[in-house]
């Protein structure tokens, strides 16, 4: 009797991801009342793509926060924002316009990434500093290299391939950027859902414990978690300023929020072991609708504050509960 | 799993590393200390170390003050990342409404507006992540949006005007040649060491160290939580009082940099970030050893495009210490 009770309340529970992106159409359904609103189809497609544009930005940075907060253990990579505008600066300053410097400069971009990465990864493993202070110092290393190196000023120029793809309309109305998500995304769910790495990545976030037990190489799978999100971090990065066109030592620093808030709407536990990356892209445009939606009211920026964290503590208290002792 | 010490060092310096972790920062404490003091040219003249005392305890007070309170927190297996907007907050309804000495009444009364501003945004963040069980650090950073926004509304450009008459008794009151700052310092120290041998204290570590173990044992988890986060909130707002008092202005981004700064601090001072070990001396410790490593970089008058990156590389070299010297003697074995 008992037990058919919880299944059946178990079959009514909406999942977070879902929940994220009934949120994110209500709100998108409202943003059309407003006065300078959309009035017709075409314009809300139009304005629709736009948000998912901005969106997908915080949606990449926050494909590595997600592996990273899976892999449990208080996971969280706070080096994410300096680490997107080191690959916005190096994509900026050394493409300059040139079309055939592309690929080298990405290679060079990703490899950035996945050294700081390494750095934070083995400083978590072998020095045992917790990813939270780990994370927070290296990006403060990160950023010191960067006003070292550039000294304040930076010059150059996104190549034109970049624009077209990223910033411009790949098929009429639809950015280049969102099929880069798709991309990017698809690859993510496959990473996490289909192979040995995802298997695993879950396992050591539940119990890491257990997980070595089992013959999971823990410390192994740790640091290329760091790795990969500080890739993902850096790639978002060379993403981030074909849109912008120009990068800034604190180009970065805006999205590392964000990216982690996102995961946390998407659902994924913050204390790692379960999640999905699904979940993340949900929350990713929850969050940049809620932006967006304050911007067009054009309230003072203050106000935008103070409604962005009272709207975030609504959705969080909604649904981004953990288990409560009791329980 | 972390190797088990087996070297022979003196019994009270284990103690002192186990029991309190407060071995590494001591020696920080004094390393940074003397390394600032020999920078100081003027060292051997009488009076330059009180005046030295003087003015790095005023500027160091509200960093100090709010890594205590991010201590209780870290100590109780939380974070508080809204700790810096409610200094924010507080410097600002000070700047705004203390501007003549004409009425100590009204002043007061602002005073404790303040004092009850922290009390309650820290009540609301105890709320919402011990009681509705969320995490910390989303909870925290999503309240500190709302605060900091409270702030840009009361005064969206840098202003205020605090009488000298309030700031002069802040910067230069001694009693006995030791600077009020230090002699506040001192007190919270002593607050603490009386909670911490009682009840309080002992629910406090089990609470951090284990919660599920606590709340079986009958220790009140929520309230304990909730009520560090309240600490922490009466600190940030006792850190704005003294920062007010410092600059003598009001600023809607003050406290932007005590966030993180209280969370280095408390590292630096051996607190756990995972909960349940080390003490409020030892984030005194971290607040000074902040405050020592950025005028060591000021001193040494470091062309300023190297600062930061000086500054950040000095912490994780200062938070890999004790992993390194681990991982060298496991290597030995």
């Amino acid at each position: 009797m008992n037990d058919t009770n919880t299944q059946t309340k178990k079959k009514f529970r909406v999942s977070p991801p879902a929940t994220a992106l009934l949120i994110a159409m209500v709100l998108f359904l409202l943003s059309g009342f407003l006065p300078n609103g959309f009035n017709d189809w075409a314009s809300a497609i139009r304005q629709g793509m736009n948000i998912l544009r901005l969106a997908s930005f915080i949606a990449i940075i926050g494909a590595g926060q997600t592996l990273v907060i899976i892999s449990g253990s208080e996971g969280i990579d706070l080096s994410a924002g300096s680490l997107v505008s080191v690959g916005a600066l190096i994509t900026y300053i050394l493409i300059n316009g040139n079309n055939n410097l592309i690929l080298p400069v990405l290679m060079l971009v990703i490899i950035t990434g996945g050294i700081v990465g390494l750095l934070n990864g083995l400083g978590i493993m072998y020095l045992k500093i917790s990813p939270f202070v780990m994370t927070l110092s290296m990006a403060g290393v990160v950023q010191g290299a960067v006003i070292l190196l550039t000294k304040g000023y930076y010059d150059g120029k996104v190549a034109d391939i970049m624009t077209q793809i990223i910033a411009r309309d790949l098929l009429p109305d639809i950015p280049g950027m969102i099929f880069v998500w798709i991309i990017i995304g698809a690859l993510m769910t496959f990473l996490l859902e289909r192979t040995k790495y995802g298997k695993q990545l879950f396992a050591i976030g539940v119990n890491r414990m257990t997980a070595r037990l089992s013959g999971v190489r823990v410390t192994r799978m740790v640091v290329l978690t760091y790795v990969i999100a500080g890739a993902l971090a850096a790639f978002a990065g060379f993403l981030l300023v074909g849109y912008t066109q120009n990068a800034g030592p604190n180009l970065g620093n805006q999205y590392l929020f964000p990216s982690i808030i996102a995961v946390a709407i998407g659902g994924t536990q913050m204390s790692g072991g379960k999640g999905s990356y699904f979940g993340t892209i949900a929350g990713a445009i929850v969050i940049q609708l809620i932006t967006s939606l304050l911007t067009t009211m054009q309230l003072p920026q203050a106000l935008q504050q103070i409604i962005f964290g009272s709207m975030l503590l609504g959705i969080l208290v909604v649904y981004g509960r953990d288990k409560s002792l009791r329980a | 799993m972390p190797e088990r010490n087996k070297s022979k060092i003196a019994q009270w310096w284990r103690n002192l590393n186990v029991r309190h972790s407060l071995g590494l920062s001591l020696i920080l404490l004094v390393l940074t200390t003397v390394l600032y003091f020999i920078l100081q040219p003027n060292i051997a003249r009488s009076g330059t170390i009180t005046r030295l005392l003087t003015s790095n305890f005023r500027t160091w007070l509200p960093v100090i003050l709010v890594t205590i309170g991010q201590a209780i927190v870290i100590l109780g297996g939380g974070l508080d990342l809204s700790n810096g907007s409610i200094v924010s907050v507080g410097n600002v309804i000070l700047a705004l409404t203390v501007t003549t000495t004409d009425e100590p009444g009204k002043n007061m009364l602002m005073v404790l507006v303040v004092i009850a501003f922290g009390l309650v945004a820290g009540l609301l963040n105890g709320f919402f992540t011990a009681y509705l069980g969320l995490q910390p650090v989303i909870i925290t950073f999503a309240s500190s949006f709302v605060y900091s926004g409270l702030a840009l509304l009361l005064l969206p450009s840098p202003g205020g005007d605090i009488p000298r008459e309030y700031t002069s008794v802040y910067r230069s009151t001694q009693v006995l040649g030791i600077p009020l700052a230090l002699i506040v310092i001192v007190l919270a120290i002593l607050i603490w060491s009386f909670f911490r041998q009682r009840k309080y204290g002992r629910f406090l570590f089990a609470v951090g160290g284990n919660d599920k173990a606590a709340y079986t044992t009958g220790v009140p988890v929520t309230w304990m939580k909730i009520s560090t986060y309240v600490i922490s909130g009466l600190l940030a707002s006792l850190a704005a009082i003294s920062y007010t008092l410092l600059t003598g202005s009001g600023l809607s981004s003050s406290g932007n940099d005590m966030t993180l700064a209280s969370i280095t601090g408390s590292v630096l001072g051996g607190i756990s970030m995972s909960g349940g070990a080390g003490s409020v001396i030892g984030a005194v410790f971290g607040g000074i050893i902040l405050g020592n490593i950025r005028n060591i970089i000021s001193t040494l008058k470091l062309d300023s495009w190297w600062r930061t990156l000086v500054n950040a590389l000095l912490i994780v070299l200062v938070l890999a210490g004790p992993g390194l010297i681990n991982l060298i003697r496991g290597k030995k074995k």
